[in-house]
């Protein structure tokens, strides 16, 4: 996985709540066996119009948004199906952090297998940065310090530790995982021996 | 000390625990489909990496498949290569696979129970949000992403934190003609799609034990609608008769020791849960969805609530949104809302016993000339044993097409979707914008509630058929 490194951005901004996994990214783009190639449908049914015709209107269409690594959203995003070609068609497009009061779960846990970096943080701090959105000026992500900077403030924010080392240092979890292959092997030798109808139906 | 069903599943899952309290639990059963799964496989061919238990691991193509005659194969090319994809990767990593022509083949949740592969104080995953659904049987059953179907292929385990624990009490009686899909409608929209987040909740109450397994699937199923993962209920002897028998049940010996241990399977007395709702059965109605969030349920006998008296602000937006796309206005009496399509089936409600309670209301009646309908049973199994009862007769007696089993409607991977503005009334799961096809107008309802609609051709109460 790719490390994530400080962000400095004009920050993208969707007011709406509930933000689903169906508006991100479209059942029709699931079809695909690869992970990449989805930035170009990411929320398909804002960004085009029934004709496939771009909305110019829609904010990651415009000038200078196409262009923002953060985006500041509504509540509960990411709710609804748990495709991580969600996730997938973000980072695709550049979007390399997300920043909402709240988020669905199997979303939340999607972004930090791919690179994404959600944060969660108290409403009215979403507004506030809402403001730079607006008038166009960037904001700062440092995930070391785990801070938001913008203006001449600096907000705090909240972040899982162990999650945070595997963005910073990209790392593969499942490797982490396979070097715990023996304590794997004693667990499923204690099913074999306590709980033998798992592993044999006959 | 006391433990909560959840707690007790968990411990018994941890096979290490870091400091940080970041887990590492083991994966008794998992379930593979044609979507979520093809990056998975090919994370593992580049890496040559293996499956690490293959004979916990089940697959089905669901999603894409068509439910017209089979028997040409499937004409749209990326479907085709997906489900292609699946056969390939099943055979190379030695899966077993439920093809598209197996009489076992359905929606991977329902073939799950119906094969005996979901067991009481499991741990179950799959790359699919309403894997939820297996939480019925007292399994801790949740949807994970692809890098985490890759990660279980891999290790037949998941990196993990706890959640919390929420207890949904659903006290008493349920009222005639209000059913289990009302059951869950109404806890969503009580709690809200979010007011689960963070939480694994347990399902209990007297309205939950007197549910059928099938209806105690359809409660799990949509946990998700409401933000938790998982949802459980405790297993009992019509969880244990369920799955006495079927194919992939621990047998014998195996039974009786699976049973003994099930049987601890429950949330001690006095244990503490982090939050608990408590909801009375008598206060359900049938109920029906009008916006394009699981939350938004009103009773049929209710009107098109009015964003005007929303005094939060983000909130009154959503819901103008929603009723601009749903083509409703404000205080217009839910029955007076006109229907176009019907559809039964998705893995919320297209077990036989769904097919069953709708043929019942439907026997000896046509659906409405304005209405097309259709009934896609969850599984070949499901499906053959309708056909058994005769319910394709009535079905189709009425005016409805009976198709193969998949997804269908419910997510419209295949060609079976709404066309911009119509009008459905839907045993399904998801209401969003889009779902059923781009600019297609979803109304959650329970098989009875479609039923209803159906002869109606507006959306109509149940109780009154």
């Amino acid at each position: 996985m790719e490390k994530f490194t400080n962000l400095k951005s004009i920050p993208s901004y969707l007011s709406l709540q509930n933000i689903d996994t169906d508006m991100i990214i479209p059942k029709q783009f699931l079809k695909t066996i690869k992970r990449t190639g989805l930035g170009k449908s990411l929320f398909y049914e804002m960004r085009y119009d029934e004709n496939g015709k771009v909305i110019e209107d829609f904010i990651l269409n415009k000038e200078p948004y196409n262009k923002s690594r953060i985006l500041l959203a509504g509540k509960n995003f990411g709710c609804g199906s748990s495709r991580e070609h969600a996730p997938w068609a973000l980072s695709d497009f550049g979007i390399k952090c997300v920043i909402s009061s709240s988020f669905a779960d199997i979303f939340y846990n999607n972004c930090f297998k791919n690179g994404i970096l959600p944060i969660k943080i108290e409403e009215q701090t979403v507004v506030e940065l809402s403001e730079y959105s607006k008038r166009k000026e960037e904001i700062e992500i440092d995930l070391e310090k785990q801070e938001i900077r913008y203006g001449n403030k600096v907000k705090k924010f909240e972040v899982d530790s162990f999650k945070k080392k595997c963005l910073i240092e990209g790392l593969d979890d499942i490797a982490l995982s396979l070097e715990k292959t023996s304590q794997i092997d004693n667990f499923e030798k204690n099913i074999k021996e306590n709980s033998p109808w798992l592993l044999n139906n006959d | 000390m006391s433990k909560t069903l959840y707690d007790k599943i968990w411990e018994n899952h941890l096979v290490h625990k870091q400091d940080d309290g970041t887990c590492l639990i083991y994966v008794d059963r998992h379930l593979v489909h044609e979507v979520t799964s093809p990056q998975a496989f090919e994370g593992l061919r580049l890496q040559k990496r293996k499956v690490r238990r293959p004979e916990l691991t089940l697959a089905v193509p669901d999603h894409n498949v068509p439910t017209t005659d089979r028997s040409k194969g499937i004409d749209d090319e990326e479907s085709r290569i997906q489900v292609e994809t699946l056969r390939k990767n099943c055979k190379e990593f030695g899966v077993e696979l439920f093809d598209v022509n197996d009489k076992r083949q359905g929606i991977v949740h329902i073939i799950g129970p119906e094969q005996g592969f979901t067991q009481p104080g499991t741990v179950i995953v799959c790359g699919d949000s309403h894997t939820a659904t297996h939480g019925a049987f007292g399994s801790l059953a949740f949807g994970i992403g692809t890098s985490e179907v890759e990660h279980v292929l891999a290790t037949q385990t998941l990196i993990q934190k706890k959640s919390k624990n929420l207890r949904i009490n659903v006290n008493g009686e349920l009222p005639k003609g209000v059913t289990a899909k009302d059951v869950i409608l109404k806890i969503i929209g009580t709690i809200g799609t979010a007011g689960g987040t963070g939480y694994v909740v347990e399902f209990a109450g007297d309205v939950i034990t007197n549910l059928s397994m099938e209806e105690r699937m359809t409660v799990c199923n949509m946990t998700i609608e409401a933000g938790a993962r998982a949802g459980l209920i405790a297993p009992d002897e019509k969880t244990f008769k369920y799955l006495e028998g079927k194919t992939m049940s621990p047998k014998g010996e195996n039974w009786k020791k699976a049973l003994e241990f099930w049987k601890t399977l429950y949330s001690d007395k006095d244990c503490k849960f982090d939050k608990e709702v408590n909801i009375e059965g008598k206060d359900i109605e049938p109920l029906v969805t009008w916006g394009t969030s699981p939350q938004d349920v009103s009773p049929i006998t209710g009107v098109v609530p009015d964003p005007a008296n929303e005094k939060n602000e983000d909130r009154k937006m959503a819901m103008e949104r929603s009723l601009e796309y749903m083509g409703l206005k404000a205080n217009t009496k839910i029955s007076d809302i006109k229907i176009d399509k019907i559809f039964i089936g998705s893995c919320t409600n297209g077990r036989i016993e769904d097919l069953r309670l709708a043929a019942d209301l439907l026997k000896g009646k046509k659906i409405s000339s304005n209405v097309s309908a259709m009934v896609v049973p969850g599984s070949g199994l499901v499906k053959e044993q309708a056909e058994k009862e005769g319910l394709d007769k009535i079905f189709k007696d009425a005016g409805f097409e009976w198709r193969e089993p998949g997804c269908s409607m419910c997510l419209g991977m295949n060609p079976d979707q709404l066309k911009p503005k119509e009008r459905c009334a839907s045993t399904s799961n998801r209401n969003f914008e889009g779902r059923q096809g781009r600019g297609g107008r979803t109304h959650l309802v329970s098989p009875g509630m479609a039923i209803a609609a159906a002869i109606n051709g507006h959306l109509a109460d149940v109780r009154k058929i």
